[in-house]
């Protein structure tokens, strides 16, 4: 997998999404349950906006000062016994780990939840090789064992119920118990826990990673990623290059919002930081650790408008708030990045060409910039991609350019403007009924196919207010 | 005392479709003691071209209202949406060295009505009276992006004899918005088809809010649906008094 997820249109994934009922009923459901913890866990905080805020400058200042931190991270796990791996491209990422797995005569690796890895699609590139890969997140195990792509970054399996989940278990693990969440995680934990034991490469990816001691931070509810970073005897970290907190405070911020942001926890079960590896004298560690820290289109963000997006901690509160992410699912997105953060950051890492449609699919409601922790003002980026795709791509319809040719002549011409609304009744005459428009003509039949218009005023606001200045000097009150 | 001056911003949708939002707006704030001018160059705020990303088309737009509220003392609109876009002027304009300080003395001096009564007025009482059971939906662009969130209920919940209903999951976005409705129809009648049914189990007679767009839109559905539930905007409630109802 890469970003894309596959080649359907942009049409036919609405569609798709929207004739889902078990998806949309699960998707429904968890977003309300997240949407009411993560209000829950923000008003006993108490001072919610001014965490944000705090997010938001961290965050900000980090991007402001890559260069550095990223130095200083680079330097901090070498220091530890690290190896440090710079990829530009997923391509550069996937053959470095490629390269140390085959030094290691690894055949087995075992991963903790990493959206990285699938952004460079590294899974398939290993299983190429000929190596078994097995995904230990509960929910990226499901859908590992199903072949289907995540529709959630946080949350991955989403888009699943529980009957699903037990007929993929039965069906190509033999489960053969009930559907209750108890006796599929009990399965779940019994089947990984042998992988755990046999593999000799551990993935993860990384929530956050402190530059000034080089740790890593790793953020879970399944204790999985301890076990990837407990276990195997070589280690990979898979990071995004700007997922750095400066300091181990920063790092406590930013947990902090990112728990109660994604899952309305304040705390997850587990949160693992890890140095490095095994030095002599210590008593712990991987014999072998390697740090990979992916750019892959990432630096050509930095210094545009679009920085902010960045800031992101990927913690899916503005994905969980969505109402369009709600009604078609995170496939339609076609992306490994789903929802407004993903409508944002898919063009910007993938192109225009195969997303043009993902900045339109928002109806501005803004509650996504409400929602994130560090604030960055998503909907504004949505619009600011939209001028983008009609001003340098124009990749926007023609006959939508020519409306609004049409709608600029018509709103900066006050004449124009006026006899419209002297004419707009008389012109949609033919097609109202009861004062009511059902099938209306050209631009207003994507209104009418879902919704009644209501016929223009009988007098426009205007005419009743000049009929209504003439009157009051005639009755000597002007 | 001076009266308060405020020009009426009345907006394009309201203008030509829903004239009488304007004639309570007007209404109240000549009930309130302003005195009301209506600039009649005005036009469209520019919001249907700026969130369709043609930004030159929509800064024409945005110039014709900034011409046209030049003069203007304060400038009052019945809707959180338009009024919204108008604050979102001077980071559209900055750095336009003819036309950011237009952009910054409209966004400085522009208010939605609630906003405006309760806010700069320190109005929350009208005096008005309506009956009827009645559900309040927030509009997005006016809680989140104009920040109004409290004004319209102060005012709903000093209506005498009126019913007010919670409406469910209200802050959830209608799915109206703008070319949205019309260029991804099938997410936004899947969005007013949910908002269409929260409405409805509020069983209230009437829906009341500050955009009329976003009226427009769940308004239309629930009439598509055959639902029965008439739509007004929180002017209409407002501009009412003891004596009845008080259309200037």
């Amino acid at each position: 997998m890469s970003i894309k997820l596959g080649d359907l249109s942009y049409q036919q994934r609405i569609e798709k999404g929207i004739e889902n009922d078990f998806m949309r009923e699960a998707v429904s459901s968890a977003q309300g349950r997240f949407r009411n913890g993560r209000l829950t866990q923000a008003e006993e905080l108490g001072d919610w906006e001014d965490w944000r805020q705090l997010g938001s400058e961290i965050r900000t200042h980090t991007l402001e000062n890559i260069d550095y931190y990223l130095q200083q991270l680079s330097e901090q796990v070498s220091k530890r016994g690290g190896n440090v791996f710079f990829a530009t491209t997923a391509e550069e990422a996937n053959a470095y780990i490629e390269k140390v797995i085959k030094q290691k005569n690894g055949k087995k690796i075992v991963k903790s939840k990493s959206m990285v890895t699938e952004e460079i699609g590294l899974n398939q590139h290993l299983e190429k090789l000929g190596a078994e890969v097995v995904e230990s997140d509960l929910g990226e195990w499901i859908l590992q064992l199903d072949e289907d792509p995540p529709s959630h970054i946080v949350t991955p399996a989403l888009h699943k119920n529980k009957e699903q989940i037990r007929k993929t278990f039965a069906e190509k693990r033999g489960y053969d118990q009930s559907d209750s969440p108890e006796e599929l995680a009990a399965f779940a934990r019994e089947q990984l826990r042998k992988d755990f034991l046999s593999a000799d490469v551990g993935i993860t990816g990384c929530n956050f990673a402190i530059a000034e001691s080089g740790a890593i931070t790793l953020v879970t509810n399944e204790g999985n990623a301890r076990m990837v970073t407990a276990l195997p005897e070589t280690q990979i970290t898979v990071m995004g290059m700007e997922r750095i907190a400066p300091t181990w405070e920063d790092m406590e911020v930013l947990v902090s919002l990112l728990t109660r942001a994604a899952v309305g926890q304040k705390l997850t079960s587990y949160v693992t930081s890890y140095t490095g590896a095994r030095l002599e004298g210590e008593i712990d560690g991987p014999d072998d650790y390697h740090l990979v820290i992916v750019d892959n289109g990432r630096s050509k963000i930095l210094g545009t408008e679009f920085q902010s997006a960045l800031h992101c901690i990927r913690c899916a509160a503005c994905i969980n708030v969505c109402p369009v992410y709600r009604h078609v699912g995170g496939h339609a997105y076609n992306s490994i990045y789903p929802g407004p953060i993903g409508a944002v950051l898919t063009p910007l890492l993938d192109g225009y060409d195969d997303h043009k449609e993902l900045p339109y699919a928002s109806s501005l409601c803004a509650a996504c910039t409400e929602a994130c922790p560090v604030k960055i003002p998503l909907h504004e980026q949505l619009i600011r991609h939209r001028q983008i795709i009609v001003e340098q791509e124009k990749k926007s319809p023609i006959m939508e350019k020519i409306m609004m040719k049409g709608f600029a002549q018509w709103a900066s011409t006050p004449a124009a403007y006026k006899l419209s609304t002297k004419l707009a009744r008389t012109a949609l005459k033919p097609w109202t009924k009861d004062e009511t428009i059902k099938n209306g003509p050209g631009p207003l039949k994507g209104w009418t196919d879902v919704r009644d218009f209501p016929a223009p005023a009988k007098q426009s606001f205007r005419a009743w207010w000049k009929e209504r200045q003439k009157g009051e000097v005639r009755n000597g009150n002007s | 005392m001076r009266l308060m001056k405020v020009s009426l911003f009345i907006t394009c949708v309201s203008d030509m479709i829903f004239a009488d939002v304007g004639k309570h707006t007007v209404g109240i704030l000549e009930r309130v003691g302003c005195e009301v001018d209506f600039p009649v160059a005005q036009t469209c705020c520019g919001q249907p071209a700026y969130n369709s990303g043609y930004l030159q088309e929509a800064k024409q737009s945005m110039k014709q209202i900034m011409l046209s509220f030049k003069d203007s003392e304060y400038v009052v609109g019945p809707s959180g949406s338009c009024v919204g876009m108008l604050r979102e002027y001077p980071a559209i304009f900055k750095g336009d060295s003819e036309w950011e300080e237009a952009a910054i003395d409209l966004a400085n001096k522009s208010y939605e009505i609630t906003q405006f009564l309760v806010d700069v007025l320190g109005v929350t009482d009208l005096g008005s009276t309506f009956k009827g059971k009645v559900t309040y939906h927030p509009s997005c662009h006016m809680t989140r992006i104009l920040g109004v969130k409290d004004a319209p209920q102060t005012l709903l919940r000093h209506v005498k004899g009126i019913e007010l209903i919670e409406l469910p999951i209200k802050e959830d976005c209608c799915g109206f918005g703008g070319t949205f409705a019309v260029k991804n129809s099938e997410i936004s009648r899947e969005m007013v088809k949910e908002k269409s049914q929260h409405v409805a189990e509020t069983n209230a007679e009437y829906l009341v809010g500050g955009d009329m767009g976003c009226l427009m839109n769940i308004g239309g559905r629930m009439r598509r649906e055959g639902k029965n539930i008439k739509i007004v905007h929180i002017t209409e409630i407002l501009n009412t008094h003891e004596q009845g109802g008080g259309i200037a």
